[in-house]
This record gives structure tokens, C-alpha cells and sequence, in this order.
């Protein structure tokens, strides 16, 4: 599968790989990585973003692709949707069918609540079913959440919200109980002790994982009990307006069946968007390791009914996305490959980075040495990219270790005739995770709009600028779970007022007389008919 | 705005003539299936998940030239041919035993009572030369006969629940769905349980970080640093 060209780069990768085995490459001192970040990482120039000029963040920098979809009108038309006569009148909605809305559903479910998820593609359809490295949580004798925490806060550039990192770590080893008692299967010694390994930006071996099919692990297994539990679900069929009642309080969602093209109203006493993040608008025309469905609308909806986005200008970039072969370009190299020794070599065979910094310094680092000093290797397509010398992990941990700790990159790389155990991959910064999202406390409720909660990565603050890995498939369990418990238990006092969709023509107003709105969204699907 | 995640060589590309439900097309070389399908101008909105090989949404009946036998596979990991005929599947509506995990015990007698079709397996292997993840289904299914649970969970770990194997099955199983009860009953009853979890949980329910991480939500970004700076990281 590689040209002769690649096969030259890669002797050269091959003659500095028993030198490298002993080489520790020094980490990033805290005024280099800052350097680093402001010189190469695509968030810090001018022509990636600008200012959004409507809504409750108007004034605040993001992603134009982001931008585009906020200053557009929405797809509905507002005084003519039958609220009064909802097809369906629940407790708790929740609108999302990946981790955090299932989590969501099912703790909402044990409380006792009447509880509908819909979803726009199928239940298990997310970013979360792809997740292959791991899960963080510190239940190890040398680890606690505190120190947990002070990763999460140092990794994110010190902008967390701290409440929701407390939140965060120390309820991780509860979701990891919660899963172990489900059957998930993770990956442990004889004796039951979960197998652990260090991810970018650790300081405690506390990445837990299930082969590297984590997410799928942990998504097939909600799934199953969404199931026996028989919580009612809807599939395609994705929410494109929330409606607020006569206090501005959320009371449910304008739906569309996306098969028969049909509207439907539910009514819900407290509605919870697990709708996820962005990924599949390819900001800065990026590749995506992002699911098909991920296209930001539970943001647009949000924003229309008066919540706040924050940290929408802190996009992460995986470090290594696959940029070789052109079949599955942008596809996640997982951050395990390095985390059990491989390391990253231009092509030249030479180390430039210290494998495990924070996966923006990683990209930065990258994309540094194709622009700046390209010493980088451009494919015949001019994608550029460095190697990700993965047969070391053969010689540090023995032959068939890539097969057995790395079955799914391995097969993927294997069904277009690359040897990963044997040669080394091509690799490139790929568009990954949207840091920021809508603004939640503590429970995943919306800082600004009563009865209305956020959970996974639609919702914003819990990293900061910058997600160390293993934390969203944290964040979605932690925050679904406790928006579905908080949602559930508040349910018997809520009443819901007099349905409306005031905030819709009332945004609509706003876009027309800003000159704005001449789209629609959400955006549902991305658009790669003809192409 | 959205820009394909395989850039097509806009200088001409070579050419491949495909089938889609019998309807011809033509597509440039060394596009995946739903590459193709896409490119022929079809809005997916079944039969498109992760477009990774991860989620089993994809699966893909087809036919290639000179071929009277049908094959199958995902469209986002298949390649297409010249002279494919192909359909998608993106639904399968196979029988999904309803349980409580909890009422049940990890043993033959549960996998029968929940799947009476188990025993009915024929050995015809169809199921393994079906399954896109490479995965020995019908060894998997063997295992299950025998009751042994571990080794059921272990052989089909990698298994994405596309539900190809029961598409093509003569027995009726539902292999996958086996395999997930197996893969539930393992984790929760065979595999034994983390001694340090359930300690770290027994702290975190008795209060035990409560005070400390109060301090830290309440440093100065100042202190945070300093202390994260300085921190010890396990090697």
C-alpha cells in the first residue's frame, strides 16, 4: 500500500528506532507549550473565527462553521406548529441517543420517571460508540480525585469551571462502578484490578478500558439496557426547535420524523439536550474523526431559546488522525498507540515531541513541523503528515501486542493493506472535540433557562480550553447521569405552562434586522451528496 | 460549508461502473461504498453512523463481477468494484430477548431460555465468513451450546452488532444478541469485581475528598499552577 516514496521515509524511521528506544524526549516546559500553542494551533489565528453579531453570546468569538449556523433562521415556521395538541406529554425528554442520553434516560428511568429519548439517527449513533482509548476515573491507592482534578484543571489551561470538575472527577469512579455492575466489560487482571494506563496529560496510570473498543463497550451496553428496560425511544426523528412555556421555562421540543418528513410536538416537564458537538462541520477545513450526526444542532436550539454558549472558540484537534490511506482520512489514530510507546517521528526518523503532552500541544507540535520546519512527509494527494511509529510497541511489549491490546486500529489499517505492527502510520491533526458548549451548573441544568439541562459534549465549561482524553467518556456519564437524576427528581413539581414558540420569531426579528439569517438550521446532515 | 472526508482528484479521475438496487452509476476508483453512494448523489440518512467500521449501521449486501454468490460487508470499510451490484441493510429486525441482568445466573440454561433457536445452529460457518469484523461467529456459537460464557465473551468482543451474521443465517440465530448477553453475564457475574473500585467508591459515598477538593475549586489560578507544575507523575 505505501509508495516507494513512503518506503524511503520509513527505512530512515526504521534506521533511528533502536536509538529512540532509549531516547526520552524532554516534556514541554509551561512557557514553551505556550509558544507553541499561540504560534500553530489552528484556534490562534486571525482567519479561523469571528465574532457571532446575535443571541445571548453575541459579541463572542467562534469557528465561522459555528457562526454561520447561529446567524441562521430556523427551519420551522413558528406560528404554525400544533403545540396545544402534543403527540406526546412526558416527564422527562431527552434529546440524543449517545452515551449521555442514554446515561441520561436510564438513570431518569430507575427514579421512576415517564422518560422519551429521541434521536436523529439510531439509539447508539454518536461520537461515543467511537471512542476507542479509554475512561479516566482515579480509583487506584496511589490516585484520588483530587488529583484528578488538578489534571483536569492543568490540562484545560486553568479555565475550567471549577464546580464542574469537582463533579466530574469525583463521581468517576461511581460511573465505573455503575458500568461494571451493567456487565461492561473492561479490561482487568485475574484478580478483578482494572488494567490502567496513562493518556496525554495524566500524572496517575487512570485510563480504564475495554480492548480500544471503550466506547463501543460502554455504548453497547446502555444500549442493551435501554432495551430490557423498554424506555421508550424514537429514532430518526431529531428535534429542530425547543419550546419554552409562558415563564420561559423549557416544556419540550418541535421534532421532525426525518423518514416521513413529519412535525412532532412533545410536551416534557424537563428536557435534557444530548445532542453533541460540531464536529461534522469540518471548522477551518479540517478532516473529522467525528460520527456522521455530529452537527451541532442541540447548540443552535439552545442558543434560539436564550443559553448561552461558552468556550465555542477552544476547538481540540486530535493529534493523530489518520492522514494516510485517503480512504480513512481524519479517522482517530486512538491516543493509546502512544500511550503504550509509540512514538511521533518526522520524517527524517527524528523525534520532535514528547509523545504524552495535552493533545493540543501534540497538534501544534505536528502541524509545526509539516508548515514551519517541514520536516514533515506529504503524500501524492499534498496531505501532509508524520509518522506514528507504532512497531515500537511490538519491541517494548512483545510481538502480537498491536493485534491483541489494539484489535480495531489494527483491522482498519489491516483492510487497506498497512501492517501497523510492522510499519509504522501516517498521521495528521484531525478535528476531534468541541471544548465549549452550552453553559450548565453542577446538575446539567442551563445556566439561563429554567427545566432545561445539558449533558456531554453539547455542554460547555467542564474542560475548559483543552479536554485530556478519557475525560468524555467521563463527562457523558457523569453529567447524564446527573442531569436525568436531577431532571426525574424534580419532576413532581413542575407544571408546565402555556406552550410556546415566542423565542423563535423573536430571534428570527433579531436576524432580520442584523441583515442576517438567509439559511436555515440546524444543519441535521452534512451535505456530501455529489461530492 | 461541510467538505467530504475523501477529497476526489478533481483531474479526471478513473472510473469504476457500479450497481446501486440494479440502477447504474458511475464513481470515481478506490471510493468506499458510501463514498459512492454519496457521490451518486444519495442523502444517507439510514445506512450512515460513524463512517469508521465502529457502529454497525452500514451493512451492505453485494455482488461482484463474474460472482453468482452474494457477499456482504459495511459500506463505509468496502471498497467498491468494478461491476458491483449492491444494496444497503441498514435495518435488521432480528429478535432481541428482553432481561433483567440481575434475576439472571451465567449459564447455559439462561442462554436457551432466553434464545430457545441456540441449539438449533447447523455449523454451516455462514456466520463467520458474513461477519465484517473478521470474528469466528460460528466458534463463538459452539462455545455458546457448550455454555461456557468467558469464552463466548471473549471471541466476540470485537463485535459491532450490524447484525450481517443473522441476515444470512439458516438456523435463525441471533448471534450477536447471543453474544452481548454472554459479554453482560461475563463482566457482571464471571469476571471478578475491582476490589479498589468498590474501596474508592465506599470513600468518595463516606465524604472522604469532599474538604479537599472544596480547596482546590477555591485556589487561585496562581496556587493551581504552581502545584500542577510541580506535580509527581507516575512512570
Amino acid at each position: 500500500m505505501y509508495t516507494d516514496e513512503m518506503r524511503a521515509s520509513i527505512r530512515k524511521v526504521e534506521e533511528t528506532r533502536a536509538r529512540r528506544l532509549e531516547e526520552k524526549h524532554p516534556r514541554l516546559a509551561p512557557e514553551e507549550k505556550d509558544a507553541l500553542l499561540k504560534g500553530f494551533h489552528p484556534d490562534y489565528r486571525e482567519d479561523t473565527q469571528r465574532p457571532v453579531r446575535v443571541g445571548p453570546s453575541a459579541g463572542d468569538r467562534m469557528p465561522h462553521e459555528m457562526v454561520d449556523l447561529l446567524e441562521a433562521r430556523s427551519l420551522i415556521d413558528a406560528g404554525h406548529v400544533p403545540l396545544d395538541a402534543p403527540e406526546y406529554d412526558v416527564d422527562v425528554l431527552v434529546i440524543g441517543g449517545g452515551g449521555a442520553g442514554a446515561s441520561a434516560a436510564l438513570t431518569a428511568h430507575e427514579i421512576g420517571a415517564e422518560v422519551l429519548l429521541v434521536t436523529k439517527l439510531r439509539l447508539g449513533d454518536a461520537n461515543t460508540m467511537m471512542a476507542q482509548g479509554g475512561i479516566q476515573a482515579a480509583d487506584k491507592p496511589n490516585d484520588s480525585p483530587v488529583i484528578h482534578y488538578l489534571d483536569v484543571i492543568g490540562g484545560g489551561g486553568f479555565t475550567n469551571r471549577p464546580e464542574l470538575v469537582r463533579a466530574l472527577t469525583n463521581d468517576a469512579p461511581l460511573v465505573i462502578k455503575w458500568l461494571e455492575d451493567l456487565g461492561c466489560m473492561f479490561s482487568k487482571e485475574a484478580d478483578g484490578t482494572m488494567q490502567t494506563i496513562h493518556g496525554g496529560g495524566t500524572s496517575r496510570k487512570r485510563m480504564h478500558f475495554a480492548r480500544d473498543y471503550t466506547g463501543a463497550e460502554i455504548m453497547r451496553t446502555l444500549r442493551d439496557e435501554m432495551r430490557n428496560r423498554c424506555i421508550p425511544v424514537i429514532e430518526f426523528c431529531p428535534a429542530l426547535e425547543l419550546v419554552l412555556d409562558d415563564e420561559g421555562k423549557c416544556a419540550g421540543a418541535v421534532l421532525k420524523n426525518m423518514e416521513t418528513q413529519e412535525g412532532m410536538v412533545v410536551r416534557a416537564k424537563t428536557t435534557i439536550l444530548a445532542t453533541g458537538g460540531f464536529g461534522r462541520l469540518h471548522v477551518s477545513g479540517f478532516p473529522t474523526s467525528n460520527h456522521y450526526g455530529a452537527t451541532a444542532d442541540g447548540l443552535v436550539m439552545a442558543y434560539r431559546a436564550g443559553a448561552r454558549l461558552v468556550f465555542l472558540d477552544a476547538t481540540q484537534f486530535h493529534p493523530t488522525g489518520v492522514a494516510f490511506p485517503e480512504q480513512m482520512l481524519g479517522q482517530l489514530v486512538t491516543e493509546k498507540v502512544r500511550g503504550i510507546g509509540a512514538q511521533l517521528v518526522n520524517a527524517e526518523g527524528e523525534q520532535f515531541v514528547f509523545p504524552l503532552e495535552t493533545r493540543d500541544a501534540v497538534s501544534s507540535a505536528i502541524i509545526r513541523e509539516c508548515q514551519e520546519r517541514k520536516k514533515g512527509f506529504a503524500t501524492v494527494t499534498g496531505q501532509p503528515g508524520v509518522w506514528l511509529d507504532s512497531p515500537m510497541i511490538e519491541l517494548i511489549h512483545g510481538p502480537g501486542t498491536v493485534k491483541a491490546q489494539l484489535p480495531a486500529m489494527f483491522r482498519q489499517y489491516e483492510r487497506f493493506g498497512i501492517d501497523m505492527s510492522v510499519d509504522p502510520i501516517l498521521i495528521y491533526p484531525t478535528l476531534h472535540y468541541q471544548n465549549g458548549g452550552v453553559e450548565i451548573d453542577e446538575f446539567g441544568q442551563s445556566s439561563q433557562i429554567p427545566n432545561l439541562y445539558i449533558a456531554g459534549e453539547a455542554a460547555g465549561g467542564i474542560h475548559g480550553r483543552n479536554r485530556l482524553m478519557g475525560n468524555s467518556l467521563l463527562d457523558i456519564l457523569v453529567f447524564g447521569r446527573r442531569a436525568g437524576r436531577h431532571a426525574a427528581e424534580r419532576v413532581a413539581g413542575i407544571r408546565v405552562g402555556k406552550p410556546s414558540l415566542d423565542h423563535i420569531k423573536d430571534f428570527d426579528e433579531e436576524l432580520e434586522g442584523a441583515g442576517l439569517g438567509k439559511a436555515c438550521s440546524p444543519m441535521l446532515l452534512p451535505d456530501y451528496v455529489g461530492r | 460549508m461541510a467538505q467530504p472526508e475523501a477529497v476526489i482528484d478533481s483531474a479526471a479521475p478513473e472510473m469504476s461502473t457500479i450497481y446501486i438496487m440494479g440502477k447504474r452509476y458511475e464513481v470515481p476508483k478506490g471510493l468506499t461504498i458510501m463514498r459512492a453512494l454519496e457521490y451518486s448523489g444519495y442523502r444517507l440518512v439510514r445506512g450512515a453512523g460513524c463512517r469508521g467500521g465502529f457502529c454497525g449501521a452500514c451493512g451492505t449486501v453485494f455482488r461482484t463481477q463474474g460472482d453468482y454468490r452474494l457477499k456482504v460487508g459495511l459500506a463505509c470499510q468496502t471498497v467498491v468494484e468494478e461491476g458491483m451490484h449492491l444494496t444497503q441493510i441498514p435495518f435488521y429486525p432480528a429478535n432481541k430477548a428482553l432481561y433483567n441482568l440481575e434475576e439472571l445466573k451465567p449459564n447455559l440454561a439462561t442462554l436457551v431460555q432466553l434464545y430457545p433457536e441456540l441449539p438449533r445452529c447447523v455449523g454451516c460457518n455462514t456466520c463467520t465468513k458474513a461477519c465484517p469484523q473478521g470474528l469466528d461467529v460460528m466458534d463463538y456459537m459452539a462455545k455458546a451450546m457448550r455454555g461456557d460464557i468467558a469464552k463466548v465473551a471473549g471471541i466476540s468482543f470485537d463485535c459491532i452488532m450490524c447484525g450481517l451474521c443473522a441476515s444470512r443465517c439458516p438456523a435463525e440465530e441471533v448471534q450477536y444478541n447471543v453474544a452481548i448477553l454472554a459479554r453482560r453475564l461475563y463482566s457482571r457475574y464471571i469476571a471478578p469485581p475491582a476490589g479498589h473500585l468498590a474501596e474508592r467508591v465506599r470513600e468518595i459515598e463516606g465524604r472522604k475528598y469532599d474538604q479537599e477538593l472544596d480547596r482546590m475549586a477555591n485556589m487561585s489560578i496562581d496556587e493551581l499552577k504552581e502545584l500542577y507544575n510541580t506535580r509527581d507523575i507516575e512512570s
